[in-house]
């Protein structure tokens, strides 16, 4: 257990040392997002009846801003160590591979929910912001960021370059989330992106953690924990699997 | 009684390309062993694999009985290796990569220790800089110290004077000498054979992923008849009956293979009757260098 303790609190200090860039700038941006799409919109767009656009955008905002920092947290520690070489600590180590796995995931839902949790409370400033359930913010907050905290470690794995750690975040992380419905609802799409939107695990994340928000969403958010936590699960067995065979960190 | 270390029927292959081939070797704590090769015979591949880095094609290692694989909690408990690469966390400072590479271990409150592995490494006022302001010697010895927050009985340390300075290493001796006397087992490759030689007890030298010594280094050394004279001359010709004369030449420079001190007489006497002068003189005993040079056939140019 002090193993995995350590870690997860050098994890933890990481981010925390860097702060600016890990927390501030992230909640920043989404508070740029929200001024921009609420001014444009808030008067244009309704989504769901009695609830202004800026209502139903902030939701959207704090989980994508949970899950691109989650993300973020774990893939770039990961690759920063990779190519350094300090990764050779942790692996010299008789940390397992679960406590490696647990850690990194743990660091990783901190920084994304202290970031949610920071634009979140910067709303709040500015707008009325409902919170009608939220234990059903935690869960898929908590859920959402472990996923994305997972997709970290394999991409933090998979990746040999920033180049290609990048490309994943863009072309994959980035997309999934920007479509996920945070900016709109996928009713408003035309039916064939909305079977799309319906393949994309994120979707299911943000639509149930503004149900917790909102009290009202596109679908059941009893459906959408199912689908999250299958996610997770089939996601943390591959993540662990990686850990356990040394896929590309142990030669 | 276990040993330190324990390899059997240890390979391993990148593809058609095979960088350790069947290495048996047993190692007993207390022992201060050194692992000689030139670069690419697999010296660090085999640290890799014992440490956990690498996975072996096949065979097993053990660290104190504790296999590096099935059992690799406790192999890494019992094991400190100070890596070849100088790396580090830019994130931290020196007390804190300590303190947090003695949790991985497991160990809490470890200051006492920590102090003392500051203190003797010499690193006690730089205990709260960060390790990206330190200079490359500096980063060296906190990398020896982070292979020892553990006190593992077993110490492996991949080239650790490469690079550094005359100072540091030998103070880095002084406190890896203490350690094996304390009943630590030391095992560690080197550019710098009068290292070895000076340091070791026993040598396993490596050629293209084979052990083709494993010996003491005393044996070693004796086992070369003889030792040879160097010799610069007045003369560019050398007598005929010494161009005969076991010898290699080299801008001027004249080695004189010899089977024991009267031939030096002999020479001598060669060149007092040609009225040949001699201007400079070494005799050179057999050392380490020299067995080395002999088993891998390379100049020592390229010894590493």
């Amino acid at each position: 257990m002090i193993g995995f303790y350590t870690l997860f609190y050098k994890e933890l200090l990481r981010f925390w040392k860097v702060s600016f860039q890990t927390i501030l700038a992230p909640i920043l941006s989404s508070l740029l997002y929200l001024l921009i799409f609420s001014h444009v919109l808030e008067t244009r767009v309704q989504v769901y009846q009695g609830i202004s656009y800026t209502s139903f955008l902030i939701p959207g905002l704090v989980i994508m801003a949970i899950l691109q920092n989650a993300f973020a947290n774990s893939s770039s520690s990961l690759i920063q160590s990779r190519i350094s070489g300090n990764i050779v600590f942790i692996l010299l180590s008789p940390l397992s591979y679960l406590e490696i796995f647990l850690a990194y995931i743990g660091a990783a839902v901190v920084r994304g929910l202290l970031v949610g949790l920071g634009v979140y409370g910067a709303t709040m400033i500015l707008y009325e912001v409902p919170l009608q359930l939220p234990l059903w913010v935690l869960l898929f907050a908590i859920t959402g960021s472990m996923l994305l905290g997972a997709l970290g470690i394999i991409a933090g794995i998979w990746s040999e370059k920033f180049d290609q750690l990048a490309a994943f975040q863009n072309f994959v992380i980035l997309p999934l989330t920007f479509l996920s419905g945070v900016f709109y609802s996928i009713y408003s799409l035309p039916s064939g992106w909305q079977y799309l939107s319906h393949l994309n695990p994120f979707f299911y994340i943000v639509d149930g953690l503004r149900y917790g928000f909102l009290g009202t969403s596109d679908i059941s958010p009893y459906f959408s924990l199912v689908v999250v936590i299958s996610c997770l699960a089939v996601v943390s067995w591959l993540t662990v699997w990686m850990l356990k065979s040394g896929y590309k960190i142990r030669h | 009684m276990v040993a330190a270390i324990e390899i059997h029927q240890l390979n391993k292959r990148y593809g058609a390309l095979s960088a350790l081939e069947d290495i048996d070797l047993s190692i007993n704590p207390g022992e201060f062993f050194a692992l000689l090769g030139p670069n690419g015979a697999g010296k660090t591949t085999l640290i890799s694999i014992l440490a956990g880095l690498t996975l072996a094609t096949s065979g097993h290692a053990k660290i104190m009985g504790h296999d590096v694989v099935t059992d690799y909690v406790n192999s890494r408990k019992n094991l400190g290796v100070v890596p070849q690469e100088l790396v580090f966390d830019p994130f931290f400072t020196v007390r804190e990569a300590l303190i947090i590479q003695s949790g991985y271990y497991g160990i809490r409150k470890n200051d006492v220790w920590i102090d003392e592995i500051l203190h003797r490494l010499d690193l006690t006022d730089k205990a709260d800089t960060n390790m990206r302001a330190l200079s490359g010697g500096m980063k060296r010895r906190v990398l020896v110290a982070q292979a020892l927050v553990h006190k593992p009985p077993v110490i492996i340390l991949d080239e650790p004077t490469a690079g550094v300075d005359v100072e540091l290493r030998q103070a880095l001796w002084i406190f890896i000498n203490q350690l094996n006397r304390e009943g630590h087992t030391i095992v560690l490759t080197t550019h710098y054979l009068e290292e070895a030689e000076a340091l070791c007890n026993r040598v396993a030298m490596l050629k293209q992923g084979k052990i083709v010594v494993l010996d003491s280094i005393r044996n070693l050394i004796n086992s070369i008849q003889g030792f040879s004279v160097q010799l610069r001359l007045s003369s560019e010709t050398l007598p005929t009956v010494l161009q005969e004369w076991p010898r290699s030449s080299h801008e001027g420079l004249h080695i004189f293979k010899i089977k024991d001190y009267f031939q030096v007489e002999t020479l001598l006497a060669v060149l007092r009757s040609e009225h040949i002068q001699v201007l400079e003189m070494q005799l050179q005993q057999p050392d380490l260098e020299e067995v080395f040079v002999r088993i891998m056939g390379v100049e020592s140019s390229d010894v590493s």
